[in-house]
């Protein structure tokens, strides 16, 4: 087994987005399923939302390998 | 190439798991030179998206056909999806640098999963770094230029409403994530989300093929079946990566544009 501690922690860090990233699909099929109409504005929203929680993971498997 | 340089080490039966190192390509005209496979992608990406809106826009018909209407489609995308929902109607000047950017963008990305490229180029940090730049250039120049440049840092960094106190810990912090993290992370996200996906889809696709044919063997070949028929779901999964990534990078650009551009925060 070769491998790099770095990954390890990559993974634990990789838990917060990833709870971050359930929450807000989680809210968005909420509102979708209330609201079948206002899914074209909740789309955009949720989908900058995801990528604004997805930065965090992007960042950490960045240094995973940078550092 | 770096793919068969892997390709020989798993030859040896010892498997080496891919890395950085399968993102260095050697110039494709020997030693010295300095064209590399990523130079190729973005070159005969440049000349597809050329020839996809020449050949959109060559006869534009009131009856479209199928060439007009996959161009039109893409740029009603843009600007009914994405410009007019972010910027509103002022934000029409901006569809064409928007659109561009993300057929550009895509085109770049799924050349990670078209057969013999085989590699996004936006996976090596310098081109979603200059795209990033450029998009930076934009929205901080529409800012200075709507709010003047006092206004626009006034604006940015103490937005009104708030006691002055706060002031002392928001301001630098809008600063700081105004201009130098919004860039760095449309950056970031772009490069590491195509970075990964290709180091996944190398893992699967060169594991199977050691399980299968170098390692062997009852359970080598049934491991090694699933891990190639996980690749194929993966491409795919890697292609729907690859369109979000081109419409988060373009969503994003849009909003930072139209932050510049009204008034309040």
């Amino acid at each position: 087994m070769e491998g790099s501690l770095n990954m390890v922690g990559y993974g634990l860090a990789a838990i917060g987005p990833g709870i971050g990233i359930g929450l807000i699909f989680a809210a968005y099929i909420n509102g979708v399923a209330r609201q079948p109409e206002a899914r074209n504005v909740l789309q955009g929203i949720a989908i900058l939302g995801f990528a604004l929680a997805e930065a965090l993971a992007i960042i950490g498997i960045g240094l995973a390998f940078a550092l | 190439m770096c793919v068969s340089d892997t390709l020989l080490a798993a030859a040896e039966s010892e498997f080496h798991s891919p890395g950085p190192a399968d993102f260095e390509f050697p110039p494709i005209f020997g030693e010295g030179t300095f064209f590399t496979k990523p130079m190729l992608i973005i070159v005969l990406a440049t000349v597809a998206v050329a020839l996809f809106f020449y050949l959109a826009a060559r006869r534009a018909a009131a009856v479209p056909g199928k060439t007009q209407f996959m161009g039109e489609s893409v740029y009603g995308f843009v600007r009914n999806g994405i410009a007019l929902d972010s910027m509103g109607r002022e934000g029409l000047r901006f569809v064409p640098y928007l659109a561009t950017l993300f057929v550009f963008i895509v085109a770049l990305n799924v050349s990670g999963i078209i057969p013999i490229l085989q590699f996004p180029a936006t996976s090596r940090i310098a081109i979603p770094l200059f795209l990033a730049v450029i998009s930076w250039v934009i929205f901080n120049t529409i800012g200075i230029r709507r709010q003047g440049f006092v206004g626009y840092f006034k604006n940015m960094m103490f937005p009104p409403g708030i006691p002055w106190p706060v002031y002392i810990l928001l301001a630098p912090i809008e600063f700081f994530s105004t201009v130098i993290i919004r860039p760095l992370t449309l950056t970031l996200r772009l490069t590491f989300n195509m970075f990964a996906g290709h180091l996944v889809l190398l893992l699967f696709i060169l594991g199977g093929e050691f399980l299968v044919f170098e390692k062997g063997g009852l359970v080598g070949i049934a491991a090694g079946s699933v891990s190639l028929l996980g690749s194929i779901v993966l491409t795919f999964f890697e292609g729907f990566v690859q369109i979000l990534q081109a419409y988060v990078f373009v969503l994003l650009t849009a909003l930072y544009i139209g932050g510049a551009m009204s008034e309040e925060h």
